[in-house]
């Protein structure tokens, strides 16, 4: 602990920061804040990309914090205000399941993918492979916030910091995936954003809300 | 144990008594220039407990022996608290008597006095604070717990002046886990000592009080004695904290008489700016209903726990 270089040492901490922002969106009532949460999440995993590359002189690694910063968290975060705006959406209505029980299974679930990411970081050889299980978290914790949430804002939200969870795995286990994947993924991510977009008023417009709940009655068909 | 360890001990002691309540006074002096007020003298508390002093003790009629001994129980466990917590040097003899743990073990019987007398008179009041009291604590407890299972781990041992020697010799590292318990020892301490967002020191409102509610049954050099020791509380957290967060600046291992003499100015300079940082919070924020208090206290658990996750995930 002691020997660990300053630079590692600062990675380690953003890479708990973004631990603690999945926790901190987990337990947000407010769409708004929440994209606001998910810009933050993108900011803190671009300045890890960044230092990462500084560290290893890996030139992808340079161009997907590019990537990040220029899709995440401006591109997105914008799209979700604008859309949050013009569908009205600012409070979610109550979580499934109560705050402090999420927070509870959310430690849960730490622990349990710390447990799943101690294999995996045993046979990696980058030098943020302990960080591999604060990535699964974050994935993990993502795919709980879409659970637990019963509108259609926040759980795309969820879908997306899931994502982000995925790109931190990746640049943690192997310095990155390759550049035509990474983008292949962002594309598929602005694209998805989109089509949901689309979605959204479509939904509203036949149930007169984002519960997503309704949709669940609803047999189709007539 | 060296005739300058003993000193270490005694100086210390008598530091508590004397600065606990200029402490106090201090977080109510910055409250009320941060508030726009005209702030109330540096030794006001002290005016207050002395008046108190002078005072005749008016006791219910059913009240039971509990009731008179309670006082001198909480403020004989604070003083015992103060005298284990290093906040001067690492070498005290009575250190080996309690570790962390039994010092959360001490906060407890305080408590439990507290709150037992509190409710011996039978008035709906006390009872009413005892019980949010009891609510507070069980909740806070964990979570301070927890901080001191992660700076154990740290430290690999319990005893608090070995943690602050750790911390205070070893290299300076950005460390996520003790951030996190960092934080999640400022929320327990903010609702330990009945600090604003879970309780204000300065109300008298009927529904909003805790700690208030459980001393209106007492008088007199029973309520005198009552303050000084929430003021010893307060200081005591603030002296665990420095212990485990910033020790640098408390006179470490074999030490001289000098290494004393700068210890003093160093604690004072971190009470002053921890009583400002404390008035700063509590003027930033609003007192939560008492049944939003569990989401604060879980979010202080959730917080320490993190800081134990993470620390042994990344080992740091």
């Amino acid at each position: 602990m002691a020997h660990t270089p300053f630079v590692m040492q600062l990675l380690d901490s953003l890479a708990a920061l973004l631990l603690l922002l999945s926790f901190a969106m987990l337990a947000q009532r407010r769409v708004a804040t929440l994209v606001e949460l998910f810009a933050l999440q993108g900011g803190v995993l671009c300045a890890a990309t960044l230092l990462l590359a500084w560290r290893t002189g890996d030139g992808n690694l340079l161009l997907s914090a590019a990537l990040t910063l220029s899709l995440k968290v401006l591109a997105l975060p914008w799209l979700l205000r604008r859309m949050i705006r013009r569908l009205g959406v600012y409070w979610d209505t109550d979580p499934l399941l109560n705050i402090p029980g999420t927070m509870l299974v959310g430690v849960l679930i730490v622990v349990f993918s710390f447990g799943l990411a101690q294999p995996v970081s045993a046979l990696a050889s980058t030098a943020t492979r302990s960080a591999i299980g604060i990535a699964v978290a974050v994935i993990l914790l993502a795919f709980l916030t879409m659970i637990t949430r019963r509108k259609a804002m926040s759980q795309v939200i969820g879908f997306l910091s899931m994502e982000n969870g995925l790109f931190f795995g990746a640049m943690s286990a192997t310095y990155g995936m390759p550049m035509v994947v990474e983008l292949g993924v962002a594309l598929d991510v602005l694209v998805a954003m989109l089509v949901l977009g689309v979605f959204f008023f479509q939904i509203r417009e036949q149930f007169d809300s984002l519960d997503l709940d309704r949709l669940e009655s609803h047999q189709g068909g007539r | 144990m060296r005739p300058i360890d003993w000193l270490t001990q005694v100086l210390e002691v008598v530091a508590a008594l004397v600065v606990a309540p200029l402490f106090q006074g201090w977080v109510n002096q910055c409250r009320a220039w941060l508030q726009n007020r005209r702030a109330p003298p540096l030794w006001q508390v002290y005016r207050g407990i002395r008046k108190l002093f002078h005072k005749d003790a008016v006791i219910a009629t059913n009240a039971s022996p509990l009731f008179r001994v309670a006082p001198y129980v909480v403020f004989a466990t604070m003083l015992a608290a103060a005298a284990v917590i290093p906040s001067m040097g690492t070498r005290l003899p009575f250190s080996p008597a309690a570790d962390a743990i039994a010092l959360v073990g001490l906060f407890a019987t305080a408590r439990m006095f507290l709150a037992l007398a509190a409710m011996d008179v039978g008035t709906p009041f006390g009872t009413l604070g005892a019980r949010r009291e009891m609510m507070v604590g069980f909740l806070a407890e964990p979570a301070l717990l927890m901080v001191i299972f992660v700076a154990a781990l740290t430290s690999s041992t319990t005893a608090l002046p070995s943690i602050a020697e750790r911390l205070a010799t070893g290299p300076i590292t950005l460390s996520p886990s003790l951030a996190f318990i960092g934080v999640a020892f400022t929320m327990v301490l903010l609702a330990e000592n009945g600090r604003l967002p879970i309780d204000n020191p300065a109300t008298h409102l009927e529904l909003t009080m805790i700690h208030e509610a459980m001393l209106l049954e007492y008088s007199a050099r029973h309520l005198a004695l009552m303050e000084f020791a929430s003021a010893l509380k307060l200081m005591n957290y603030a002296c665990i904290g420095f212990a485990l967060f910033i020790p640098w600046g408390t006179a470490t291992g074999v030490t001289g008489p000098f290494a004393l003499a700068a210890a003093i100015p160093a604690l004072a300079a971190k009470l002053v700016v921890a009583g400002a940082a404390l008035a700063l919070i509590e003027t930033a924020s609003a007192k939560l209903r008492v049944f939003r208090a569990p989401e604060f206290l879980a979010a202080a658990f959730l917080f320490a726990v993190l800081g134990m996750l993470v620390h042994l995930l990344l080992g740091a």
